[in-house]
């Protein structure tokens, strides 16, 4: 039995504003338990929320770097639900007027995962379960998130997991979060259901909790499974909300959800309904940085540059900032690129230090290396070990090549070093002569040692055979 | 009327009389007569000292404005730090806030003395103060019948001269109505005009702080302290009110347009009736003109706030479940459990049948018809106001269908208490301004109050036509003699 897949996921991430949605505390991750508070956020008797402006600026930027249409009319939505890390019994977030709808994001083989909304919401604190207690910690309660609602246009893990990964490339790339699911900032919520083709979607499940791009195959894969063995066995796949656990690599019923839960929306009557001009609008659009899919498609076909060594950079807010000013300045693409994947990557491992790039030579620094590549002055392993120093000193490439080494080879030093070459190498001229071609090496070797590098291989070879005869 | 608070002023600025000694006087009154009136449910005196002794030093230092030094209290709903705020509710025991409501800060910033909290319905829900977890508090004009409420231990307690004013909360009459009830002014401000940061919520859309004092002027000048935007209150409103205790008594009311709504007069009995239009015969002939208007919607006002108030307040009242704050049941074996029990045996009837009601209409399958609808009748109420104001300056209104209940009325049913808000819930809907001023007795001897409603931000016009009645009309209630008179 050949089963189709439907999936569609809900993704929450943490905007990167630096105080929370409705008051004043801080955002920052971590931090001793409930000190990041005050009586907005712990729900207090009497407490109001006050709607932090830059919220909404963040929601909108997110939602135009995906195609979103902006709502200008819009307002808050009060969600009642009882659980112990959620203090006022009610998430103040959006129900019917969401700040963007149908937006999409373009896998790579162009097709489109539609976005049906997004909207602005509170996180709730977090439980700490220890020792048989459970603790709530509401620093987190509070922080703003924006929930993206794809449509169910996903047919397999793989574009699950690249939906959710050009997502986070792109809030990331817009500066909105920081994207770390193993953090809590992006949380994906996937739902799956399975049918036989040409029959009506079955049940969907929502698995919950999973906390890496590559378990979301992993978690989906599972799922399906599940699922497939249920109805191969006549049964029936009832609607339940589902955990994955990574430690022991399982997909379990949470809770099921014979009846969908009954929130009593209502609007808040605490924050009033607002406005988003599309003068603002425009704006915002106006200030979003190129996208990561847009700068790809310019490296490889403006810049000709190779895709899969594109693709190597382009993820990287600071990375390609850093390659697009060198270039600005008047490198070529191709050798600054491989200046970056070489000598600089060396020193950068981990994601994250990619991420953060931080690097002492600067991109001006990198330019002027690299032209004297480009103007053939000096060699690209010259470079790269010159490279290896000015980052970590930081100095200027002055510092280590200078002008003298930099002065060209005249025809006549080039001629007095290929005939040195000869005279110290007569066996490697015997062998030439008797047809092993390949002893011209050795004589390649003595003209750019003594040369120091600088003198260019195809004049010498000329001369050296001219000499031989 | 009496006045109490510009005079108080006035000793204190001559050195007759220090802020100690006159919180002294408030406190031995209050020691002597709070188990008469029940007004109080907490006190805090030592605090009273002390802030007397620095407004004592804000006189001597000529900082001092007109309230400072001068002794007063706090509905049971308004937070002030480190101060038991209980809403007189068993879920709230034992609870003290850690931060100041604005109002109090207002206060508190002017020397303002705070003799304690007073008494009220639980969570602000009711008309009588008696669903008070600590006992109903009772009108000093006839302690064998309620005070009115929500309000209710506060307008006892400035009746009573045990406060020189109170600050209540006003979601469908609950500063107006005990103001009626106890002979004594009650100002509901414009919803936004005074900050609700550091109310303790009912129904968030239709509550205001109010002023309960013993005469007009006194009002004014505590609204000019409470008024104004804050930034911790999206929902309040800068507007620029200037001083309207200052200008009182400036306008006579020549050529004021009053209405009067056949509609608010409708099943009210003929004593009260008469007590109303007597004073407004007092206006016309003072150069008032009078026009008769239809309020026809006025009869869906009361539907109308039942279902918006118990539906915002089944979800304000979510957050009292014995994890972070007041009351926790005992014996539980989890987290819901616990939840239950605490909610269960900590709300009282009134509070848990609004909470059901609220949680009800709210419900899926029935928000649109009622929900919904009450809010799209809404708007045609603020409507039918917006329109009746372009052509009257105020209108005129009985407070209460009826006088002060005697205590432990059995012949009134939850829904029968909920039909004696009819005359002020249309106020709290609308958001817009009301007063209410005694004007007379009626045949037992309980006040009869007289509701003054402008548009919105009118607060200025109507302390000016309701200190025109007050400083030129006969006083038919007067003042009540007991407590710390001055």
């Amino acid at each position: 039995m050949s089963y189709q897949l439907v999936c569609g996921i809900e993704t929450h991430i943490e905007l990167a504003t630096k105080t929370k949605i409705f008051c004043n505390c801080t955002t920052q991750f971590g931090g001793e338990p409930n000190t990041h508070c005050c009586p907005v956020c712990t729900g207090q008797p009497g407490a109001l929320p006050v709607l932090n402006k830059q919220v909404i600026e963040y929601a909108v930027r997110a939602g135009l770097a995906v195609n979103c249409k902006i709502n200008n009319n819009s307002h808050m939505d009060r969600k009642n639900y009882v659980y112990p890390d959620l203090p006022k019994a009610y998430q103040i977030s959006q129900f019917d007027e969401p700040v963007c709808v149908d937006g999409y994001v373009e896998l790579d083989s162009g097709k489109k995962i539609r976005i049906e909304r997004i909207h602005i919401e509170e996180d709730a604190g977090k439980l700490v379960h220890d020792g048989g207690y459970t603790y709530v910690d509401y620093n987190r309660g509070g922080v703003p998130l924006i929930e993206i609602v794809s449509m169910a246009d996903i047919s397999t893990p793989q574009e699950a997991k690249e939906y959710a990964e050009k997502l986070q490339l792109i809030m990331r790339n817009v500066g909105v979060s920081d994207c770390k699911m193993q953090e809590g900032s992006m949380r994906c919520d996937v739902n799956v259901s399975i049918h036989q083709p040409n029959e009506p979607w079955g049940t969907r499940t929502e698995i919950k909790n999973i906390n890496s791009l590559s378990n979301i195959v992993r978690a989906m894969g599972l799922e399906m499974e599940r699922q497939e063995d249920i109805l191969d066995a006549g049964e029936k796949v009832i609607q339940s909300t589902m955990r994955y656990d990574a430690n022991s690599d399982t997909v379990y019923v949470l809770r099921s959800k014979e009846n969908a839960d009954d929130y009593r929306y209502f609007p808040e009557p605490d924050i009033l309904r607002f406005v988003i001009s599309q003068e603002k609008v425009e704006e915002i659009r106006n200030a979003l940085p190129e996208l990561p899919d847009a700068k790809l498609k310019r490296y490889i076909n403006d810049m000709n540059l190779p895709e899969n060594n594109a693709r190597l950079i382009y993820k990287y807010k600071n990375v390609t900032e850093f390659f697009d000013a060198a270039v600005n300045e008047g490198a070529s693409a191709g050798n600054v690129l491989n200046m970056i994947l070489g000598p600089i990557y060396a020193a950068l491992q981990t994601e994250e230090d990619k991420e953060n790039f931080d690097i002492k030579t600067t991109s001006k620094q990198l330019a002027d290396l690299v032209k004297l590549i480009d103007d053939k002055k000096i060699r690209a392993n010259k470079a790269k070990e010159t490279l290896s120093l000015m980052l970590e000193s930081g100095k200027d490439v002055t510092e280590y090549i200078k002008a003298d080494d930099l002065a060209g080879l005249s025809d006549d030093d080039l001629k007095v070093l290929c005939q040195g070459a000869i005279d110290a190498n007569p066996k490697a001229v015997e062998d030439i002569k008797s047809g092993k071609d390949k002893a011209i090496n050795v004589m390649f070797g003595y003209v750019m040692k003594n040369s120091r590098g600088k003198a260019d291989v195809k004049k010498a070879e000329a001369i050296i055979r001219e000499l031989i005869g | 009327m009496r006045e109490v608070i510009a005079p108080l002023a006035k000793m204190l600025a001559d050195k007759e009389i220090s802020s100690v000694e006159i919180t002294n006087k408030y406190i031995t009154a209050i020691e002597q007569d709070n188990a008469k009136y029940n007004a109080y449910v907490s006190t805090t005196f030592e605090k009273a000292l002390e802030s007397a002794k620095n407004a004592d030093e804000m006189i001597a230092q000529g900082s001092a404005s007109l309230l400072t030094g001068i002794p007063m209290t706090l509905k049971d709903n308004i937070c002030s730090d480190g101060d038991l705020t209980t809403c007189c509710s068993k879920i709230l025991e034992g609870f003290k806030p850690y931060y100041d409501s604005t109002v109090w800060s207002k206060l508190k910033a002017q020397g303002a003395v705070m003799l304690g909290k007073t008494n009220m319905d639980e969570f602000a829900m009711g008309s009588t103060s008696e669903t008070s977890c600590y006992g109903a508090p009772l009108n000093p004009r006839n302690t064998n019948h309620v005070t009115g409420g929500s309000s209710g231990g506060g307008a006892s307690a400035v009746c009573a001269n045990l406060a020189a004013y109170a600050l209540g909360s006003d979601t469908g009459g609950s500063v107006r109505q005990p103001a009626s009830f106890c002979g004594i002014v009650g100002l509901k401000p414009t919803y936004g005009a005074v900050s609700r940061y550091g109310l303790i919520a009912y129904g968030s859309s239709l509550d205001q702080i109010g002023v309960l004092a013993n005469s007009v002027k006194d009002t004014a000048i505590v609204f000019d302290t409470i008024s104004g935007v804050d930034e911790h209150d999206q929902t309040s409103v800068d507007f620029k009110f200037g001083s309207t205790a200052d200008t009182l008594g400036q306008k006579d009311v020549k050529g004021l347009k009053i209405g009067i709504a056949r509609e608010y007069f409708e099943g009210i009995n003929s004593e009260i009736k008469d007590a109303i239009m007597q004073a407004v015969k007092f206006y016309e002939d003072n150069g008032a003109q009078i026009i008769d208007i239809k309020l026809p919607v006025l009869k869906q006002a009361l539907p109308v706030y039942y279902i918006i108030a118990c539906a915002e307040a089944s979800s304000n009242l979510g957050r009292y479940d014995g994890i972070r704050y007041g009351y926790r049941a005992e014996n539980f074996n989890d987290v819901e459990e616990m939840i239950l029990k605490t909610r269960t045996q900590g709300f009282g009837e009134e509070v848990k049948r609004r909470i059901m009601l609220g949680t009800y209409v709210l419900s899926s399958g029935y928000y649109d018809a009622y929900y919904k609808k009450a809010c799209l009748l809404r708007e045609n109420l603020i409507a039918d106001f917006d329109e009746i104001f372009n052509t009257c300056d105020v209108l005129i209104a009985p407070t209460a269908p009826n006088t002060a209940f005697p205590l432990n009325y059995s012949g009134a049913s939850p829904v029968d208490m909920y039909l004696s808000d009819i005359a002020t819930v249309p106020i709290n809907i609308t958001g817009v301004p009301a007063i209410s001023i005694p004007v007379d007795n009626d045949s037992n001897g309980l006040p009869i109050g007289m509701q003054i409603i402008g548009k919105k931000f009118s607060e200025k016009l109507l302390l000016d036509t309701a200190y025109f009645y007050e400083k030129n009309a006969q006083d038919k209630v007067g003042n009540f003699e007991g407590g710390a008179v001055l």
